[in-house]
Formats: structure tokens, sequence, C-alpha cells
């Protein structure tokens, strides 16, 4: 099946979920990235149970500061 | 319209826009934009304001300029090494136009200061390199009703989008809650191409004189991202989140609080 990420067409030999497909994708730090599947972000408790499907467009948005590092000191 | 001969020929080239003429002039002149950050984002989007004689001009910064900032922040000079990043930009600012009143906050936002001066504006532009002032002026610009563009950079990436609270999707609609502790990428790791600050804080810049023109489309409900080394621009679409903290249906967000989040040491 094909699936769109990121703008790109990407090959699957099954159905993955969320959270199998961030692993495919190789996707290093999960945690900083939000998904969006067709549209809809999805809540990370419902990475494990979300298939995604023939079709389907998902987008990986990542977190971004502003360049002085992703996290500075606030005080 | 009351402008002086002076002022006709510096705006002369933005005049003869059908889109934006005396009428356009005038409304540029009369608004007031608060810009969060007066570093790689927030460099462009002053002078580029400033120049378009948008009238009123925030700056809000609690750094002193540093070498490092120089690579990216084009509106500090050399010899301002030192100097508080709100004098060092309001100096340029006044020099390059001095039709534009400039407002300096020389410290940084917090939720007990940031709601009385974002009242005062039409838009914000968060220009900001950190998530607790990112979540702070979307959740500060829902609770006032302002407009504001939101940016983020990183290495050879950026992303922005402009949110009209309660109409579009806001910040959290898409980024729902920040990274958790213990995840935090180490700063080496990050960076930015200055040139990648350039081009987003310019995006952001072009919204808010749309905005303020009323003239376009706005990136709303649409988050613009950018690569700078395949040179490639998408608009990803995304929508108001029912699950959203603060524009959702059941927001558990109905104050304004500073959020907590993981930081990380320069050193
Ligand atoms: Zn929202």
């Amino acid at each position: 099946m094909k699936i769109d990420v990121n703008g790109k067409s990407v090959d699957l030999e099954k159905q993955f979920t969320i959270s199998e497909l961030l692993k495919k994708m190789e996707v290093k730090m999960p945690d900083m990235v939000s998904v969006e599947l067709n549209g809809k972000i999805i809540r990370k408790d419902q990475y494990d149970e979300m298939v995604v499907k023939d079709g389907d467009k998902v987008e990986f948005l990542y977190f971004m500061g502003g360049g002085n590092g992703f996290f500075r000191r606030t005080d | 319209m009351d402008f002086s001969g002076e002022q006709i020929e510096r705006y002369s080239r933005q005049i003869i826009l059908k889109e934006v003429g005396g009428e356009g002039q005038k409304k540029l002149l009369d608004s007031k934009v608060l810009v969060v950050g007066a570093g790689g984002l927030g460099s462009p989007v002053l002078l580029y304001l400033a120049a378009a004689g948008v009238g009123r001009l925030g700056v809000v910064d609690g750094d002193k300029v540093d070498l490092t900032n120089l690579q990216r922040q084009v509106i500090h000079f050399t010899g301002d090494v030192d100097k508080p990043k709100t004098d060092s930009a309001k100096e340029k600012l006044i020099q390059l136009n001095p039709d534009v009143r400039i407002d300096t906050y020389d410290f940084r936002l917090t939720s007990e200061n940031i709601r009385e001066i974002v009242r005062k504006y039409d838009f914000v532009i968060d220009g900001t390199d950190n998530f607790p002032a990112k979540y702070l002026i979307n959740d500060a610009c829902y609770f006032e009703g302002k407009p504001f563009s939101h940016a983020g950079v990183l290495r050879f990436d950026g992303q922005t989008i402009t949110v009209l609270p309660g109409e579009s999707a806001c910040y959290r609609c898409v980024f729902p809650t920040p990274p958790p502790r213990g995840v935090v990428p180490t700063c080496s790791q990050a960076g930015i191409l200055g040139v990648v600050a350039g081009v987003i804080g310019l995006v952001q810049a072009t919204e808010a004189i749309k905005y303020l023109l009323g003239i376009g489309d706005l990136l709303t409900d649409t988050l613009l991202t950018y690569n700078a080394l395949t040179m490639t621009f998408r608009r990803v679409s995304v929508r108001k989140n029912e699950d959203c903290p603060i524009c959702g249906r059941k927001p558990e967000i109905t104050e304004l609080k500073d959020q907590e989040l993981p930081l990380c040491d320069l050193e």
C-alpha cells in the first residue's frame, strides 16, 4: 500500500500503527514531533492503536524553537 | 490623508500598489505591532515593518547582544555587543524611519505581564527562541483575541503559521503539549543558518502587513514549512483541534500560566 509522508509517497508492505510508522521512517526524536493523519492531529495516547491505511496522508510536524537551542535557560 | 511630502516620497513605491494606496499607507502608519524577540526572526521583521511605515513597533527582549548573535540577528552590529537588544534595535529603527514610534520592553514576558502588553497592539509576532515563550504568546493572544504569527527555525528548516484566535488553528491545536522532560536533544544538535531565520521572519512580516492592510490570504490553518537545502516550501493544512487544551471543546487552560518546560544548559 502507498501512503504520503510529508508530501512524499511511501510504499508500505503492511498496515502500520503510528508508533510503528515513526520507527519505520526513522524519526529519531518522536517526542519532538506532532503527527497529523489526514488533517487531524493525533493524540500521543492513540499512537499504538491508530492504524495508517492505504492512501492516507501523514505529516510529521517538528517542534522548532529559534535556533539558539531547543531549550534555553529562562532565568 | 495628511502625508508630508517626504512621506509621499518615502512610501511612493508601495503607495502606487493599488492594494496599498494612500489609504493603506495611512492604515500602516496608524498600526501597532508587537515583536517578541529582537533576534534572528525579529530582526528582519522589525527592519521591514519600520521601513514599510508601521507607525508603532513594540520590541520585547530581555537579552544583551552577544557576538554569536550577529551571524543572523541583522539589526545588531559588531559595536552593539553587550548592549541591551532593545536599545540596539531601537537605534537602528529610528535611523531607518523617524516616522515610527518604538516602545521597548527590556525584560522577559511572563504570565504576569504579557496580557497588558499584548493588549496595546494590533498584531503580534512571535520571534522567540524557546518553547515556554511560544506557548505563553499563544495563550496570551488567545485570551486577548489578538492575531499573531508564530514561527520556529532550526538548522536548515523553518515553519510559520498565522493564528486568528478562536477562528483558526492555534499553536496548541498543532502542538498540544510541549515535549516531555528527558527527551530534550542536546543544544549542540541545534544551530541555525542565518538566512533561514531571515526567510521565515520576512514571511511573518508579510503576514503582519497583509493583516493590517486587510489584503490577500493569510497563513491561517496552514503551517508553511521551509527547507533551505532542498529550497522547498510546503503548505501543510492544519485545522482547529477539538482536543486543543486552550481553544478546543473542553479547554483545560482557562487562565494564563507560565509553561513548565525542560531546559537545556547552553554551557
Ligand atoms: Zn487551539
